[in-house]
């Protein structure tokens, strides 16, 4: 066999190795295993390529390699489950960036050797902009989900916005018309940059689930552009494979939460109310303590926990597994109940579970847990707001009517453990809070769960 | 490799993700975006010949940097996803 031979049938061996393992990825069991799979592929993808005639300089690819596998693992090492969406959101950014700067690379080369043609202009400009608006997108995410950044735009986006939608456009007609003038080219990458940061700017934490989701298809979609740039079956593929199956996940999401991928990109976000909530609940709140919980807990048989992303920034992921364990021990049957969209990405809730050591047999999907509730002596709902607000399912006025959610006010008693009575990201009252079999423990998620289980263990 | 045979790679590859990914259970979601955001990473074939072709010191610099930035995006994705896995345990797993 020739070299390019060798390269060839290694591609396909990758591409297969890469399909297999988004399959069993997707499987319990198998999943970790697919995991390894997909990197055995890409090890195998990598080897071959070394191949390349026109590799002339090994130097500077091993330094390359050094410095990304250095932070790439520090990161993946250090990384604590409550911080993963973060992180996924920062690695999809530096893929959309590498797609870039090998587009750019490629581009600035042939347009010096003058062989630049239609085909690949066209594949150029595109690779360009998507990755650029993929790099500063997952920059703005990930800022936003670290919440040090807090700027949410400014009167006038939506026209800025639309104004750099259509000067990229424009400067992509201009990259393919007139390739040899470079200054097309950096105004491209330039307006990219702006058009991501614009497209998430607004974007407000209850849709981080769909714009991470959104942003990995992107990161696929701009690999698989960069194939048609370098004419690489294998980048072509792969690139397909994760732009389809992050499409797949967004679409999950958006049913999840009853709205339409053009909502959340052009934030039409569900009416805000602004204000003191405190007084929108009158008398009707009841208040509880641990103990009175404990005993409630005591006399149950199945007990239903929701959690939402104030169990995650209250870290009460153990503390939960702990209060999980003694109502085990009591004969109590405990399970969760997860909504798709509860947490910061896709999965969240069940990542920061099983760090906790609970078997995913116990965490349902909502569809499972929800005929269960009329069955359900107690459910204690963490740090969740809106997956819970009954008005999506009854008030046909409300703003978020027909998000699907779990309906936990079927159970006999609902705690809700809270910090205060404010709105979640919908920024709507809850009329659960006021409901007859509501008690409201208020404090700290972790703290209340502890002084639970402390009253348990008295008890 | 022509146009069109490109382009028929993509829509099947397209059509095959679609398929692949469908039935995944909510648990699995945020590794599955994990382990396929490496996938992405495969970029880094790409950044290798940019980076090792002699062409200007610009063409090998933006090379290496995409080089850099992919590798951690698949070292990185392929590590956490299987840090993450590694927890997702069953209780039969657990008490053998």
């Amino acid at each position: 066999m020739t070299f390019p031979d060798v390269i060839a049938v290694g591609y396909l061996v990758a591409a297969v190795l890469f399909i297999l393992g988004l399959k069993a990825l997707g499987r319990p069991r198998t999943a970790r295993r697919g995991n390894l799979l997909g990197a055995s592929g890409m090890f195998v993808a990598i080897a071959v390529t070394l191949f390349d005639r026109s590799i002339v300089d090994f130097r500077f690819l091993a330094l390359g390699i050094a410095i990304g596998a250095l932070i790439g693992a520090l990161l993946a090492l250090k990384v604590q489950m409550t911080g993963m969406p973060e992180l996924v959101a920062l690695f999809n950014g530096f893929g959309g960036a590498a797609s870039v700067l090998v587009a750019g690379a490629t581009f600035l080369e042939v347009v010096d050797t003058g062989a630049v043609d239609g085909q690949l202009a066209v594949a150029v400009a595109a690779t360009v902009l998507i990755g650029a608006v993929t790099f500063t997108g997952s920059l703005v995410a990930f800022g936003k989900l670290r919440e040090s950044l807090r700027w949410n735009g400014f009167p006038g986006l939506d026209f800025v916005r639309a104004l750099t939608g259509v000067a990229s456009l424009a400067l992509v007609v201009a990259v393919v018309a007139q390739p040899d003038t470079l200054g097309w080219f950096w105004g491209l990458v330039a307006a990219g940059l702006l058009l991501g940061i614009l497209g998430t700017i607004a974007i407000g934490g209850a849709d981080m689930p769909v714009v991470i989701a959104l942003l990995n298809a992107f990161s696929g979609v701009a690999a698989s552009s960069t194939g048609f740039v370098l004419d690489n079956s294998l980048l072509i593929i792969a690139g397909s494979l994760v732009g389809a199956s992050g499409l797949v996940l967004t679409q999950i999401m958006c049913k999840a939460m009853n709205r339409s991928i053009f909502d959340v990109v052009f934030s039409k976000a569900v009416t805000v109310v602004r204000g003191s909530h405190d007084d929108a609940y009158g008398d009707g709140v009841t208040s509880t303590s641990a103990e009175e919980v404990a005993m409630l807990l005591e006399v149950a048989s199945r007990v239903v926990i929701v959690p939402g992303y104030g169990l995650a920034v209250a870290q009460a992921q153990h503390a939960v597994r702990e209060l999980m364990t003694i109502l085990e021990g009591t004969g109590a049957e405990v399970v969760f109940g997860i909504h798709p969209v509860a947490g910061r990405m896709p999965g969240h809730m069940n990542v920061l579970l099983a760090e906790a050591e609970i078997d995913y047999e116990h965490l349902l999907e909502m569809d499972r847990v929800n005929p269960m509730f009329a069955q359900t002596d107690v459910t204690i709902v963490i740090g969740a707001n809106d997956v819970v607000n009954p008005s999506a399912r009854d008030d046909a006025d409300s703003p978020i009517a027909g998000m699907p959610i779990l309906d936990v006010d079927d159970s006999g008693t609902v705690i809700v453990i809270k910090r205060s009575l404010s709105p979640g990201f919908a920024g709507i009252p809850n009329p659960l809070f006021v409901a007859d079999n509501t008690l409201m423990l208020f404090g700290d998620g972790k703290q209340a769960v502890l002084d639970i289980v402390a009253a348990l263990l008295e008890g | 490799m022509t146009l069109l045979v490109a382009i028929t790679l993509f829509a099947l590859a397209v059509f095959l993700g679609l398929e692949l990914i469908t039935k995944v259970p909510a648990t699995l979601h945020t590794p599955l975006m994990s382990g396929s955001n490496a996938i992405s990473g495969i970029t880094l074939i790409g950044a290798l010949v940019s980076a090792g072709t002699d062409h200007s010191t610009l063409t090998t610099a933006l090379g290496v940097a995409a080089v850099a930035l992919a590798t951690i995006n698949v070292v990185g994705g392929f590590l956490v996803t299987d840090r993450m896995l590694a927890m997702f345990r069953t209780r039969r797993k657990r008490e053998s």
